[in-house]
């Protein structure tokens, strides 16, 4: 009873405090998912249906659309192919190498150390687009247009994700670990790949989801390097979409377009969501 | 790490693992940078089907890229909608991250509405903004419904007036970004010592108190990470007003920012003004991201 008094005198009740919370959730959580509902109804209406305005119902042409959107001018599995090959590969060797890197800084004890490291800091705030006429013209001096090389290989080199790990290295990896290791007789790469690497796991769920994401999202640099038809990544495709002159465009098939380059991406996410949350959860413990 | 003998012996292991960063790094970004920045000084562009140079023309490019002034236009845009996203993204995410990790208010059902908020972040954002044209045009559902429900009696042009173009981009990049704040900022809460929120309970702090004499302070390095990210990423947007205007940056080029402007002279081959532009935005990158680290005290870290 007193820590009750106690509370109503100093804020808000626990009990007013969980309802607004739980209100504000509930509008957030509104206004996160009533887009997608939206698509998947529109996705399943025709062209006829969409013109003669909205409904909360849905109908029955989301097959007739997507064969028609597959038979149509868009090389929409490519595409599918295309971002997920890029977006795989490139979340995979960037927290390899950017765990690496992190480990080489947060390790070792070496000369260039004390200028790299701010270096890398210093990097960090460089964005992509800033370089990328330098890579262009590299790019084409490589020979590597329509090539996807040039748009996997360079995540090894990941600042941001390097500066992530290194923070979560500080709070969770102690060096009386590493030094163990090393009694036990265990080789520095195989300390790295057996010790650290599974103790950072939290970590790097969490960049490999964010690096996943930003390649499948990217749009700006693929733009620029991929011009075949059959090369080019989802992003590219809805912006092609985009430009076409829409108003002539079956809206069935736009809709169903987006909803193919989104879907799959939530249903995956629904599937990964607990081990997602979960890995945040599990590196915040430690931290 | 003491005994320096072997700590010797070890840390050249700290080249080596250094080694794949820094070989692609240079690669791929140093001298691309280089090079961008040595175009710079060209004259370099396509007129008509004619090629004119490169001939160096020394800061010519920098001359015309301020006089023309398109440039203050897109850095006011550029700021505004970074701003408009931002700051009730990050307010946002505090509430949520101090709500999901507060442990007297035990909320129930945390793991949907984590699931949910973080699920338009990984929505692509071309996708999501050809969503948003398509909902948002004159004969789109939003008009539909908001007449059906009586709520206007003629479709409102979203597109063509600069509040709602510019309320749309700022609103799709905040959706899509808040709930990747919000994990990161309540990974950051979970990880203060709880021991903390029990004494500061003992003592009869309430919510708020705790929140800025305990939470916020312990959370400054995170904080820290998720503005320079938020401010990098807010310079570059692209994405979505380019899909959304169809890279036109209407209605009368206020939605226009200065990578939309960089892509377009990049794609029109006009390498020496993409150059300028470019080292004017790494310019700008380098200043905000040093006021940053100044106000909020980063070099105390550096050590």
């Amino acid at each position: 009873m007193p820590s009750e008094h106690n509370e109503l005198k100093k804020g808000l009740g626990l009990h007013t405090r969980r309802v607004i919370a739980y209100i504000v959730l509930v509008v957030i959580s509104f206004f996160c998912l009533f887009w997608f509902y939206v698509l998947f109804i529109n996705a399943t209406r025709s062209n006829g249906e969409l013109q003669s305005g909205f409904t909360a119902i849905p109908s029955g042409n989301l097959v007739t659309n997507w064969t028609n959107l597959v038979h149509g001018t868009l090389p929409v599995w490519n595409g599918l192919i295309n971002s997920l090959i890029i977006s795989a590969l490139c979340a995979v060797l960037c927290v390899y190498f950017s765990t690496m890197t992190a480990y080489a800084i947060h390790a070792y004890d070496f000369a260039l150390k004390r200028f790299i490291y701010p270096f890398i800091l210093m990097i960090m705030m460089i964005p992509t687009q800033v370089t990328a006429l330098g890579f262009i013209k590299l790019v084409s001096n490589m020979k590597l247009e329509d090539s996807f090389i040039p748009l996997i290989v360079p995540a090894i080199a990941a600042p941001v994700t390097f500066f992530y790990m290194k923070q979560y290295m500080e709070s969770s990896l102690p060096l009386s670990l590493i030094e163990a290791a090393r009694i036990d007789g265990s080789g520095e790469f195989h300390t790295f790949n057996m010790i650290v690497l599974p103790l950072m796991k939290p970590a790097i769920a969490v960049q490999a989801i964010f690096t996943f994401v930003s390649n499948w999202n990217n749009y700006f640099t693929p733009a620029l390097i991929l011009h075949e038809d059959k090369k080019k990544t989802l992003p590219i495709l809805i912006a092609q979409l985009r430009a076409a002159d829409w108003l002539k465009f079956d809206m069935g098939q736009v809709y169903v377009m987006i909803a193919f380059s989104i879907f799959p991406v939530i249903i995956v996410y629904l599937i990964l969501s607990r081990y997602i949350v979960q890995g945040v959860a599990l590196g915040s413990v430690k931290g | 790490m003491k005994k320096k003998s072997k700590a010797v012996r070890y840390n050249k292991w700290g080249y080596i693992f250094l080694l794949p960063f820094i070989i692609v790094y240079v690669i791929f970004q140093l001298i691309p940078m280089f090079t961008t920045i040595y175009n710079s000084f060209f004259e370099n562009y396509m007129s008509g089907l004619k090629q004119i140079g490169p001939n160096f023309v020394g800061l010519k490019n920098y001359n015309s890229l301020f006089s023309q002034g398109d440039i203050w236009v897109y850095t006011k845009n550029t700021l505004v909608l970074w701003i408009m996203c931002f700051v009730p993204q990050i307010i946002l995410s505090l509430l949520l991250g101090a709500w999901f990790s507060d442990t007297r208010l035990r909320l129930k059902g945390q793991r949907f509405f984590k699931t949910v908020i973080y699920l338009p972040n990984l929505i692509m954002a071309s996708a999501f903004s050809m969503l948003f044209f398509t909902l948002f045009s004159d004969g789109g559902p939003i008009n539909s419904l908001l007449i059906q429900i009586g709520f206007i009696s003629e479709p409102y042009k979203f597109l063509s007036n600069t509040g709602s173009a510019r309320g749309l981009i700022a609103g799709m990049n905040c959706l899509m970004w808040f709930g990747n704040t919000t994990i990161l900022l309540m990974a950051g809460m979970m990880g203060i010592d709880t021991s903390l929120f029990e004494a500061s309970e003992v003592d009869g702090a309430t919510a708020t108190q705790v929140f800025f004499k305990i939470t916020l302070p312990l959370l400054r390095p995170i904080l820290i990470y998720v503005m320079i990210t938020s401010l990098i990423g807010g310079l570059q947007l692209f994405d979505v007003p380019q899909i959304l205007t169809n890279g036109t940056g209407d209605p009368m080029r206020t939605t226009m920012t200065l990578i939309m402007f960089l892509n377009k002279h990049l794609f029109s081959k006009n390498y020496g003004m993409a150059g300028a532009l470019s080292v004017l935005l790494f310019i700008i990158t380098a200043v905000l991201s040093l006021i940053i680290f100044k106000v909020t005290g980063n070099d105390k870290r550096k050590g």
